[in-house]
């Protein structure tokens, strides 16, 4: 493994199985669905299943990516999906308002920012809980798991806020030159974070504390910092979510927004070839998972097959993959592959 | 490193024991989560009972075993999980799968109870061995291996039916109902005794058996173990297996309880087990923690939901908030624990 020049190289080959995957999948989307590459323009705006899949899976591209910082520093955050509702439960309540759906009870920034600013303060929590109590990232963030949810149905009040502001809209439904707005914002999440990482050092102290927190703090990363950053920045990324998810469905849901999120995170990044042991992430390459997901989801509805059958083969997907970043079963798998040539070579 | 085996319920036995630091000398502080664990419980017991009429009755803590009694036999399976240091987040679903199977064996293929429960109870340990075997084999991660289980135990739920099977086969409902009379009119349910059962045969494999030990060993430090001549490779594989009977079993007994079978049954117990186990004392990086403590988790959720039933003004969600605090102040706990542990060492 060449250490000087790690990301051109290194990423055109890790991103190969994924890509492929998603290929493959859209080629079965288009095999069984003629009409699933066809993009139109109606209404305004491009539509077509494509532009769809890409919408849908903006909320998870986003929390995907916070989970990659996460992931990176040897953590993991089981409390997004938490996060989400917390947060499309601080915006529904901020917008509230009448029916006629023309005013809210704070202004919409105002809005936006406090939902924001609890998500982040969840991150944050999380991130004092790991690098200065020292707890385990999944237990740390397991606390805010369970408790969050309760938090959301209290802000709720139990119920399930029906949003009717109608400017709120257009951050999950609305459309700008044609495209989704939702993919406007998970473009500009995505760049300022990738310029983040790989203009300045920030991508390479990361990876330092993934791969050996304590070599990293000798070295003089102030990893601590480092970590309460990753976390609370996870934590944006799930607030973001939650508004994308809240403004889409125009509703608030404490206890169902954003379920079983963080499963669908944690396996895009996997997808996504970052290891969960921590150190070298591909902020692409979970993209690309989320996008597998959301694509594996539309070809399961639009085959027909029931969508509870999803989690199965979610399932085997995870297996697969598993399997397949295993040193052990590389090694295993080798030498079943390798002996009959030798026993070739022999007589 | 490894706990020394001992009776834990002779600490079970003395709740009042002050948890000064005076006291240090004398106890271990190994003991003390468990000991602050059943303090609470005494003390929320206590509120109770001085608060509300009629809390403090037999049945009413009876009641906290029969409607807990599917938590704590997935719980016991999860303690010895996270003693060898792994995780097991499969649990909910194979629940809810066992539960499907059953109901659907029972009900639409006219199997009796005799047939389909020992086939749910290998099924279940069967689901719980593969994953072992996926875990120790191939150094994979617990965490993504167990999900996967999770994913793939509720998505079979779905391939058998989408909808709720009810039970109705008469000898199964008579299984439900039978009760245990104890004194007076107070009684326990079979799924209790089960869970009784598996708490004591749980403390005697878990202090009395090489394999116990062995859990304790391997959580403890895996190299050491491994280096001792410990069997690392099968009591890795064996915690997994004991875990998935113990959800089957678990599943076995939710039916007796809800009497149907269903797809999102038991969504979420993987948390609450988790949850119970560690504010049972038992530490998340493995080796040390006890069985008895895990009981006292769970009768520590339960006592929580019977307070706020019992208030009535307060909320359900205020129950996960209420875990979530507990939770966050035996993780602070333990870490304060094992920080000063380290000093001194």
């Amino acid at each position: 493994m060449s250490e000087t020049h790690p990301l051109s190289a290194a990423l055109r080959h890790r991103l190969a199985w994924p890509l492929i995957t998603l290929a493959l999948l859209l080629v079965v989307n288009t095999v069984f669905n003629d009409s699933f590459l066809h993009i139109e323009w109606r209404d305004g705006h491009l539509y077509g299943s494509l532009i769809d899949i890409l919408n849908r899976a903006a909320p998870l591209v986003l929390v995907s990516l916070g989970m990659t910082m996460v992931i990176a520093t040897r953590g993991i955050d089981i409390s997004v999906g938490a996060v989400v509702a917390i947060a499309a439960a601080v915006a529904a309540w901020m917008i509230g308002g009448s029916v006629a759906g023309t005013e809210s009870r704070f202004p919409m920034p105002l809005a936006i920012v406090g939902a924001l600013g609890v998500a982040a303060l969840c991150g944050l929590w999380n991130g004092v809980l790991v690098a200065k109590v020292g707890m385990q990232p999944i237990i740390a963030t397991l606390i805010l798991m369970v408790a969050g949810r309760g938090i959301a149905q209290l802000i709720t009040d139990g119920q399930i806020i029906t949003i009717y502001y109608k400017p709120f809209f257009f951050l999950g439904g609305g459309y700008l030159l044609g495209l989704p707005f939702s993919l406007f914002i998970v473009a500009a999440v995505f760049a300022a974070l990738y310029l983040a990482v790989t203009r300045t050092a920030l991508g390479l102290f990361v990876q330092a504390v993934g791969i050996n927190p304590t070599a990293a703090r000798v070295a003089g990363v102030q990893s601590r910092r480092l970590i309460v950053a990753a976390y609370t920045f996870c934590g944006v990324c799930a607030g973001i979510a939650g508004l994308l998810i809240s403004s889409n469905v125009k509703s608030a849901d404490g206890n169902n927004a954003g379920q079983l999120l963080e499963l669908d995170a944690i396996l895009a990044v996997t997808l996504g070839g970052t290891a969960l042991t921590g150190g070298r992430f591909s902020l692409v390459g979970s993209v690309i998972g989320a996008l597998i997901i959301q694509t594996l989801t539309y070809a399961i509805y639009s085959l027909g097959v029931p969508p509870e059958i999803n989690l199965v083969v979610k399932a085997v997907v995870v297996f697969v993959v598993m399997l397949l970043q295993s040193p052990e079963f590389r090694a295993q798998v080798g030498v079943l592959v390798r002996r009959p040539g030798v026993r070739g070579v022999q007589p | 490193m490894s706990a020394v085996p001992n009776s834990s319920f002779n600490a079970a036995a003395t709740p009042a024991m002050p948890q000064t630091v005076t006291t240090r000398s004398r106890l271990n502080p190994k003991f003390l989560p468990l000991i602050a664990t059943i303090s609470l419980f005494v003390a929320m017991a206590t509120m109770g009972s001085v608060l509300y009429t009629g809390f403090f009755s037999a049945q009413v803590f009876l009641n906290l075993l029969i409607d807990n009694s599917f938590l704590i036999i997935v719980a016991v399976g999860m303690t010895f999980v996270i003693l060898s240091g792994g995780i097991d987040l499969s649990v909910g679903s194979v629940v809810a799968l066992s539960t499907m199977v059953l109901a659907a064996l029972v009900e639409h293929h006219g199997w009796s109870a005799w047939q389909a429960i020992p086939l749910v109870l290998l099924m279940g340990t069967a689901f719980g061995a593969f994953m072992g075997f996926l875990i120790e084999r191939f150094r994979l991660q617990p965490f993504i291996v167990t999900l996967a289980g999770m994913f793939l135990a509720r998505g079979l739920c779905y391939l058998i039916s989408i909808d709720s099977i009810s039970i109705t086969s008469e000898p199964y409902s008579e299984l439900a109902q039978w009760r245990l009379p104890l004194w007076e009119d107070a009684s326990l349910s079979l799924g209790a005794v089960i869970a009784i059962a598996v708490l004591l045969a749980a403390v005697f494999i878990a202090h009395n058996t090489p394999f116990g030990r062995a859990v304790y060993a391997v959580g403890g430090n895996e190299h050491s173990a491994a280096l001792m001549g410990l069997p690392v490779r099968r009591t890795l594989v064996g915690v997994y297996t004991l875990s998935g009977f113990c959800s089957a079993l678990a599943g076995v007994v939710f039916t007796f309880y809800m009497l149907s079978g269903y797809g999102l049954h038991a969504v979420g117990m993987e948390l609450d087990a988790i949850a119970a186990v560690v504010i049972g004392g038992t530490l998340l990086t493995g080796g040390v923690g006890y069985i008895a403590g895990t009981l006292f988790g769970v009768l520590m959720l339960g006592i929580i939901q019977t307070l706020i039933s019992f208030d009535g003004t307060l909320s359900s969600w205020w129950t996960r908030i209420v875990v979530g605090v507990l939770l966050f102040v035996f993780c602070l706990l333990q870490r304060l624990l094992t920080h000063r542990a380290s000093k001194r060492s």
